[in-house]
């Protein structure tokens, strides 16, 4: 019973790449509760990603325990509990906007009055009305990502996972995108895991902030953001706001995070660990 | 990622580009006429020779003498050469388009079962490899001796020669285009636990469609080529290639009619190239930089 009132429980998680010659994490112990909204943030290479990917039973721990939903990693993902949004958009050329957002719904093969009612919804909620017959390489980087992340919502499930998602756009957009963000966050109800490289960002928009080391990335420490909510622009210009930045920093850097700039190899074990 | 509207700089005629790409297609016809024309000009008022090789009517033809034969008769009172030309392309059209189709689905399966297994990929991919090594002329007899005769009509064995041409870059390409995809995108689908089928189905194929399409079209002109020659052995007097082996022996006096019938199997090899960037236009929706 206890279970279930954590979304993700990590217990003891490690990960190696290449038969061991590199740790990317270890002993990482994390319990997500429900509707929170946390951010993993520490430097290059320190296997934010990878942990995102163990969650979503998209790569496999090579230890430790890892509980979604109060089932594990994989039949979640059978059971299509959570949503994924990448960096790059990964929409697909050859559709069209409500075709991307409606791309899973096929998957689950909704009907096709049904799975236009719920992809109308959803094109209203990331505000694309009128671009629902546009191809990706017709909008601007922010509006490919918010049909991105309406289709991650497509499916309403319990848990969001976000891989660095306004990594690649303009500051200006990624501000409007985060306010844009904590308002989907709080209609859809969902649980967000948010993998980040911003200090500012992972502090305004987060409930609680996990601080990771470099490699082998372990959690240096947790930070609580008791920012009220709703988050505002305002927000960003509280005092509080600067000292929960400063906390995080100084974690940043007791996990070595602000000496080395690791070379970003990590990807290349997890495209050459999945093959093809 | 341009905005909408950076995506149309200038409002340009619809037909401007056609237009252009017509005009310069006349540009180079013209130099090649030229280019043709002036060497014979050229060869024949020096009395040019390189070794036995003399520059005159026979190697020769004027250009428009050869497209002037196409209006001539073929034969003394017989039916003019455009129209006897006319009916070999279309013999040779009906044998290329099956083995095009019976090619091009035979490679695509073959790609499809390829794509899914590295095993199966070791062990056959040599030998699909080396069946492209063997000259077409040394099957063909084997072909013909296999299929005549067997309820099949006689022109289908010619249809095989062309799917043996046509089978090898839709495969290779359709095995390329399945396996090139996204890794994120496979992420994707995985994350929404999706069945093999529907990720062969929602983003195998439609990501492949360009390398399917450019292995559509060097088979669409392979397959002419295969028409053509597999004609031979096989005996077919219908087809261009019956017309190719017939001119020939009578070159020495009307030199004109092999060359026309070089021009029209050419013809024939580009409408079959023209069909599949037409279907491609219409099949393929991709980002106009990606669209080859």
């Amino acid at each position: 019973m206890n279970e279930r009132s954590h979304v993700v429980e990590l217990k003891a998680v490690t990960k190696e790449f290449g038969q061991g010659q590199v740790r990317a994490l270890e002993g990482i112990d994390l319990e997500i509760r429900p509707r929170e909204f946390i951010s993993l943030i520490g430097p290059s290479g320190c296997g934010k990603s990878t942990l995102l990917r163990i969650v979503g039973d998209l790569i496999q721990p090579s230890g430790g325990d890892v509980v979604v939903n109060g089932k594990s990693a994989h039949q979640a993902r059978l059971d299509r509990d959570y949503g994924i949004v990448f960096q790059d958009a990964v929409l697909f050329d050859w559709r069209t906007v409500e075709k991307n957002i409606g791309l899973p719904l096929e998957i689950l093969r909704w009907d096709r009055r049904k799975r236009g009612e719920r992809v109308q919804e959803l094109v209203d909620l990331v505000e694309l009305k009128g671009f629902e017959k546009h191809h990706p390489w017709q909008l601007s980087g922010g509006m490919q990502q918010r049909v991105s992340i309406a289709r991650a919502l497509s499916f309403a499930p319990p848990l969001l996972l976000m891989d660095e998602p306004f990594g690649a756009l303009d500051e200006m957009t990624r501000e409007r995108l985060n306010l844009e963000l904590l308002r989907i966050w709080d209609q859809s109800g969902s649980t967000v895991i948010f993998v980040t490289h911003s200090i500012s960002e992972a502090v305004f928009l987060s409930t609680r902030v996990v601080v990771m080391s470099a490699r082998p990335g372990r959690i240096v420490g947790i930070v609580e953001i008791d920012l009220p909510q709703p988050r505002t622009s305002e927000t960003r210009e509280e005092p509080r706001f600067a000292e929960l930045i400063r906390d995080v920093r100084q974690l940043l850097r007791k996990g070595g995070g602000f000496e080395v700039e690791e070379p970003e190899d990590e990807e290349q074990f997890i495209v050459a660990e999945e093959g093809l | 990622m341009a905005s909408v509207a950076a995506e149309h700089p200038r409002r340009e005629h619809p037909w401007r580009p056609a237009l252009i790409q017509l005009g310069m297609m006349a540009i180079v016809l013209a130099v090649l006429y030229a280019l043709w024309e002036g060497f014979k000009w050229f060869g024949e008022t020096t009395g040019l020779t390189i070794g036995s090789f003399e520059v005159n009517d026979k190697t020769f033809p004027h250009l428009h003498d050869i497209v002037g034969q196409l209006f001539e008769p073929s034969r003394r009172n017989g039916p003019l050469l455009i129209e006897v030309l006319w009916d070999a392309a279309l013999f040779t059209a009906k044998e290329a388009a099956v083995g095009f189709v019976l090619g091009a689905s035979i490679g695509f399966a073959l790609g499809v079962l390829l794509a899914h297994s590295r095993l199966l990929q070791r062990g056959f991919l040599p030998y699909i490899v080396a069946s492209q090594t063997i000259p077409i002329l040394a099957v063909a007899p084997m072909v013909v001796i296999w299929f005549g005769g067997r309820g099949f009509p006689d022109w289908f064995s010619v249809s095989i020669i062309a799917a043996f041409l046509t089978f090898f870059p839709v495969a290779i390409n359709t095995l390329r285009g399945l396996t090139s995809v996204d890794p994120r995108a496979l992420e994707l689908t995985r994350s929404y636990a999706s069945s093999t089928l529907q990720i062969l189905w929602k983003l195998r194929l439609p990501a492949s469609l360009p390398y399917l399409f450019t292995a559509f079209k060097i088979s669409a002109t392979a397959c002419v080529v295969g028409a053509i020659i597999g004609e031979l052995p096989a005996s077919i007097q219908n087809g261009l290639g019956g017309a190719i082996l017939n001119f020939n022996q009578y070159y020495s006096t009307t030199p004109e009619n092999l060359w026309a019938t070089n021009l029209v199997a050419a013809a024939l090899g580009i409408v079959f190239f023209l069909v599949v960037v037409v279907v491609e236009k219409i099949v393929v929706h991709r980002a106009p930089e990606h669209v080859a």
